[in-house]
């Protein structure tokens, strides 16, 4: 995802004089290095507090900023910055992350965020993408570049085998009865896996915020149970499932990334497998009518 | 310091009287009028507002207390006088803290300290890359500085070169902790090239917010002690 997004990105700088990237000394700092387009990729060093004000600028100049680093750099330590500089200030911007949740399983606490798309939505008007497949960054940036408003783009290791339209909506992946599985971005892999042999539908979507609330209501008219399998932290999407589903007497369960500190290291197919979202994980929860509490989990 | 001359011998009736109307006094405490002076001389002498898609920038990031600030766009009559009647009552666009969608001349809400450095910045940077001609200004307090943010940007700025970026700082002194040598040096260390000036010396002040040059500029507007 990260490579397409670069190859994206210097695609769109060459061809649209809109186009702005801001960097904080992560990321593809040498993109079109001796182009014209090089005075539009500005780094500032690794300062991220001054990364969003001076994005918040160039859309006031009428750029079209992009701004990219790690996800905890990106969103937790400017968060202020996010809220104000360009919330408040009314002022469009599209923030791309690499790191997504336990990607970075290996570097620690410090390189993780998975309460980043939970903190974003926490901010009005915004449109969080988790895209599964390189295909649907590509896609997701070249629209991006096209709007004014505020977007995410969380680009993660994990990866999808297949593409699915991001477009917003939720694609059925393939029909079933009972239990209806929302996979979110890159979880998809993982409820594929889990749903084989069992009757459940599978849908997809790459953008939890705004969810396409409509889809899942009539989706979830025709079943009994949802399951939504997130890529971030467990609960995120619970707000707007909430609003698409209120009135619905139907049982909604979460499986995501756990809030506990896990003070380990190794690799994210570990801490899938730590967090209960690889096959085994979410095929578990799948068969648990009865959601017994997980030790270490959420309302544990 | 020494005492400035009163308000009323060097600035207009109209925005002494604006700005009582603003503030529901009429004894202009000047240590709480800090920013008056450089604030009048910039929209005054120095800021080219027309036409309006060219225009100079001016940003206040020192939000707090932005009394003196309506009252200057109320006399040059870029907001109706009327509303200075209202000061943050329920529906006045006027608050303690200007947003900038209320108001539509104010160029950046503002109100939490460090966020307008950095957004000049970035102005700055995308106005050269659109080659227009226009400045940017953007105004801080001495203890708005503590903000780590600041610095971030002062440094940015520096190593750009932005010579269409003027930063205002209005010292008032009341930084808990100090600036221990100057707040100039704090600029002219990252290669911005900076001037002190005294409050109330308007010929001073206008000389320095026009100087231009391919370096980032500051502008230390020395005032009376808040307080004192």
């Amino acid at each position: 995802m990260r490579a397409r997004f670069s190859t994206t990105m210097a695609d769109l700088l060459r061809t649209d004089e809109r186009t702005a990237l801001v960097l904080a000394d992560i990321g593809p700092l040498d993109l079109v290095a001796g182009e014209p387009a090089e005075e539009r990729v500005v780094n500032v060093g690794i300062r991220e507090q001054t990364m969003i004000g001076v994005a918040s600028g160039l859309a006031m100049a009428g750029l079209r900023p992009f701004v990219h680093t790690y996800a905890p750099f990106l969103v937790e330590r400017p968060y202020e910055q996010i809220k104000l500089d360009l919330s408040h200030q009314e002022r469009g911007a599209v923030l791309v992350s690499v790191g997504a949740s336990f990607d970075a399983a290996s570097e620690g606490r410090t390189h993780q965020a998975p309460a980043d798309v939970a903190l974003l939505s926490a901010l009005p008007g915004w449109r969080l993408h988790t895209p599964g497949h390189p295909d649907e960054v590509e896609a997701l940036t070249r629209a991006a570049a096209r709007t004014d408003d505020r977007q995410y783009i969380r680009l993660s290791t994990q990866t999808n085998p297949e593409p699915w339209p991001a477009d917003g909506a939720i694609h059925v992946v393939r029909p079933g009865t009972g239990t209806l599985v929302l996979a979110i971005g890159p979880a998809l892999a993982s409820a594929q896996g889990a749903v084989k042999g069992h009757d459940a539908t599978l849908a997809y979507t790459a953008t939890p915020v705004p969810l396409d609330r409509a889809g899942l209501r009539e989706l979830a008219g025709q079943h009994e149970r949802v399951v939504v399998v997130e890529p971030y932290l467990e609960g995120t999407t619970a707000h707007e499932v909430a609003a698409a589903l209120r009135g619905r007497a139907v049982d909604v369960e979460y499986v995501g990334v756990g809030r506990t500190e896990q003070r380990v290291y190794g690799t994210p197919a570990d801490h899938a497998r730590l967090h209960g979202l690889d096959v085994a994980g979410v095929r578990a929860r799948l068969l648990a009518r009865s959601r017994p509490p997980r030790p270490g989990g959420p309302g544990a | 310091m020494t005492t400035s001359p009163p308000l009323t011998s060097r600035l207009p009736d109209t925005l002494l009287r604006n700005l009582a109307r603003v503030t529901g006094d009429d004894k202009h405490d000047p240590a709480a009028r800090s920013t008056l002076d450089v604030l009048w001389v910039l929209h005054e002498h120095v800021l080219q507002l027309a036409p309006w898609e060219s225009r100079d920038r001016f940003l206040l990031s020192k939000g707090h207390g932005p009394a003196s600030y309506y009252a200057v766009l109320a006399t040059q009559g870029l907001i109706p006088e009327s509303w200075l009647d209202d000061l943050a009552g329920f529906g006045s666009p006027l608050g303690h803290h200007p947003d900038r969608l209320l108001i539509p001349p104010v160029e950046i809400s503002s109100g939490s300290l460090g966020h307008g450095l950095p957004i000049a910045v970035g102005l700055a940077r995308g106005l050269e890359v659109a080659r227009a001609a226009s400045r940017v200004f953007v105004l801080l307090g001495d203890a708005e500085l503590d903000e780590g943010s600041n610095h971030e940007a002062i440094a940015v700025a520096g190593r750009w070169s932005l010579g269409n970026l003027h930063a205002i700082v209005v010292d008032n002194d009341s930084a808990s902790l100090g600036w221990p040598g100057g707040i100039g040096a704090r600029f002219t260390g990252e290669g911005w090239t900076s001037t002190d000036v005294a409050g109330s010396d308007h010929d001073a002040i206008r000389r320095s917010l026009s100087a231009a040059g391919d370096r980032p500029h500051v502008t230390v507007v020395r005032t009376e002690r808040k307080g004192s």
